[in-house]
């Protein structure tokens, strides 16, 4: 029987990265997301696995050392939350630039601005369609349990260096705050430096006489060669959309309308699913993982069978237009969203659903 | 006897480290980038950690540094070279790590980044080129620009009361804890050039005994920013720069 320990989603996910085998947490404090790094320091992984953790001078900092660490082909991650992440664009606009692998987890608060530290899903832009300059995406999973917060620590890992591409998770201010038992998984150990030198033959790991020199740059002057470089990052990206979407779906099979949400309103949005169907009404749910890529076949294939779809949202109507170039008009797509942390309960879900249908 | 017979390893007196590229630089003649590049090889061909060296190159004429040096380099966002080198070292504890950075650099969109890796005590080396302009972008105003100095930012010369003083931020470094050695060069003759080479030799074995970070500035030459022929540019730089930017260690311990 695996152990299983009750805790918060943020501190899920500094327990996954410890178990994991991450090699390095660079981070600076903000709310809703502190207990990532308060929790790792408390567990002092530098004295077990080795883990490096050092508290930044600035989330500008933070995702500059992923860089550094990166480069080295070591497992490396921060978290923030979202005027914070704003401050990473940069980095993380020259880390798909150059190509590094790296862990960001972002627990979402309400904006613009200072906003509110109440939970929010404000941030779905910036994450799933850049945020940072020029033509480049994330791989995004959005979690909506504390064991999903922890199970996708290694999952985004697997998934960055498998694309040699940032990953991030997208969470919210509800998911990280949030306590519930997780399950921990077996300890996996750190890659050795042998190790990252053989798989990794990329990384700034020294240059021995047997090859050329490694260079990790964004960098492109010649525009035959930058040009090239983009195609190799759309390549990427498309590689992603067929082979790593992932999503779930609940009595979708029969529905007549289904919402669409993630993060903790996929979870508000199950309870509406279940009041809705004991009402007769033939009500699903699709909640993506994936929100880059995102299940646009999925939603493709249930449209023939429906008569709407709604996006539900901790914002104004973000996901929403992700589902509505799915849906390319076929459908009515509605949307339902609350702003500065309030959450809605099923029941407001469900009422709003039904006047969607009926307006 | 002819050329081939003189020129045996025995009779060279100087060679080309093989740690520089034979790759021709992108530099201006004049510019003391590449005097700096070819003591940096030097270094390492000396102490023989070609396969022990990671470099982080900066934004700026320097972005190319990776094309001469024949190490592993990481290209850094303008100013966040002391970011990669911390997580860098800290991942690599038996590296050997440094940045090479500018003015604009390391002196204004960096600050707050370079303050702090100097004072957690990074093992980390940071060669400082100062040369009071921002030479890659076309000569506009450094933090580092004199008082009165015309650039493409500054086109009636740098006034204090618009601009503000320049910043001596080797000054503010050398009061940092966690630097162990501070210290201002430069490279316009060969005594000069020696003696740079000496401190970055010295920054280097500093890094391997965990003393702290060492930073070594360099005061340096843009002539094509300047405006000024190389040698002018030299005469210029010992003249105005070296009064606002006094050579010598600021720190050794």
């Amino acid at each position: 029987m695996a152990e299983k320990i009750l805790m918060k989603g943020n501190e899920a996910i500094a327990h996954a990265a410890i178990r994991c085998g991450c090699d390095g947490y660079f981070g600076y404090p903000i709310t809703p997301q502190s207990e990532v790094m308060e929790t790792l320091m408390e567990e002092q992984p530098w004295e077990t696995t080795g883990m490096v953790v050092l508290q930044a001078e600035s989330e500008t900092s933070s995702i500059n050392m992923l860089y550094g660490g990166a480069s080295c082909g070591k497992k490396v991650m921060t978290s923030s939350s979202s005027p914070g992440l704003s401050l990473m664009c940069e980095g993380l606009s020259y880390l798909a630039g150059a190509e590094l692998p790296c862990l960001v987890v972002n627990v979402v608060r309400g904006g613009p601005g200072l906003g509110t530290i109440q939970p929010g899903q404000g941030d779905y832009f910036q994450a799933c369609k850049g945020g940072g300059h020029g033509d480049y995406r994330m791989i995004v999973l959005a979690p909506a349990s504390a064991q999903e917060m922890y199970d996708f620590v290694d999952l985004s890992f697997e998934l960055a260096f498998k694309y040699r591409n940032p990953a991030m998770i997208l969470s919210d201010g509800v998911i990280g705050q949030m306590m519930e038992k997780v399950e921990l998984r077996p300890m996996k150990p750190r890659w050795t430096n042998e190790e990252i030198v053989k798989t990794m033959p990329w990384a700034t790991t020294g240059k021995t006489p047997d090859r050329k020199q490694n260079v990790i740059t964004s960098l492109a002057l010649d525009a035959a060669v930058h040009e090239r470089l983009n195609h190799t990052l759309i390549a990427k990206y498309k590689q992603m959309e067929e082979e790593d979407v992932r999503f779930e779906s609940i009595q979708c099979e029969d529905a007549e309308h289904v919402i669409v949400a993630y993060g903790c309103m996929a979870r508000i949005c199950e309870s509406t699913i279940e009041m809705a169907r004991k009402e007769g009404i033939k009500l699903g749910l699709l909640r993506p993982i994936t929100l880059f890529p995102f299940p646009k076949k999925e939603i493709n294939r249930l449209v023939p069978h429906l008569k709407s779809m709604m996006s539900v949202e901790l914002s104004t109507g973000q996901m929403l237009e992700d589902v509505q170039l799915a849906v390319n008009g076929r459908i009515p797509v509605n949307f339902f969203g609350r702003l500065g942390g309030i959450v809605p309960s099923p029941e407001e879900v469900l009422e709003a659903f039904k006047n969607s249908i009926n307006k | 006897m002819d050329v081939k017979d003189i020129m045996k390893p025995e009779n060279m007196v100087y060679s080309k480290t093989p740690v520089l590229t034979a790759t021709t630089m992108h530099y201006c003649p004049g510019c003391s980038h590449g005097t700096v590049h070819k003591l940096i090889a030097e270094v390492i061909e000396e102490m023989g950690i070609q396969e022990k060296t990671i470099g982080v190159s900066p934004v700026g004429c320097a972005v190319f540094a990776y094309n001469y040096i024949d190490i592993d380099w990481q290209q850094a966002a303008h100013g966040r070279a002391p970011a990669l080198a911390t997580a860098t070292k800290r991942l690599h504890p038996e590296k050997y790590v440094f940045t090479y950075q500018g003015d604009g650099d390391l002196a204004s969109i960096g600050t707050a980044e370079i303050m702090h890796a100097c004072n957690r005590g990074e093992n980390i080396v940071v060669i400082f080129i100062n040369n009071g302009i921002y030479g890659m972008t076309g000569g506009q105003m450094a933090p580092t620009t004199l008082i009165g100095m015309k650039t493409a930012t500054s086109p009636y010369g740098r006034d204090p009361k618009l601009h503000g003083m320049p910043l001596k931020i080797t000054n503010l470094i050398a009061q940092l804890e966690g630097t162990c050695y501070v210290t201002r060069q430069a490279v316009h003759n060969a005594a000069a050039a020696r003696k740079t080479k000496r401190a970055i030799r010295k920054a280097f074995e500093n890094s391997a005994l965990g003393k702290g970070t060492s930073f070594v500035e360099v005061v340096s030459t843009c002539n094509s920013g300047w405006k000024l022929s190389p040698v002018a540019a030299n005469e210029w730089m010992v003249e105005n720069m070296f009064p606002e930017y006094p050579m010598g260690d600021l720190k050794d311990r």
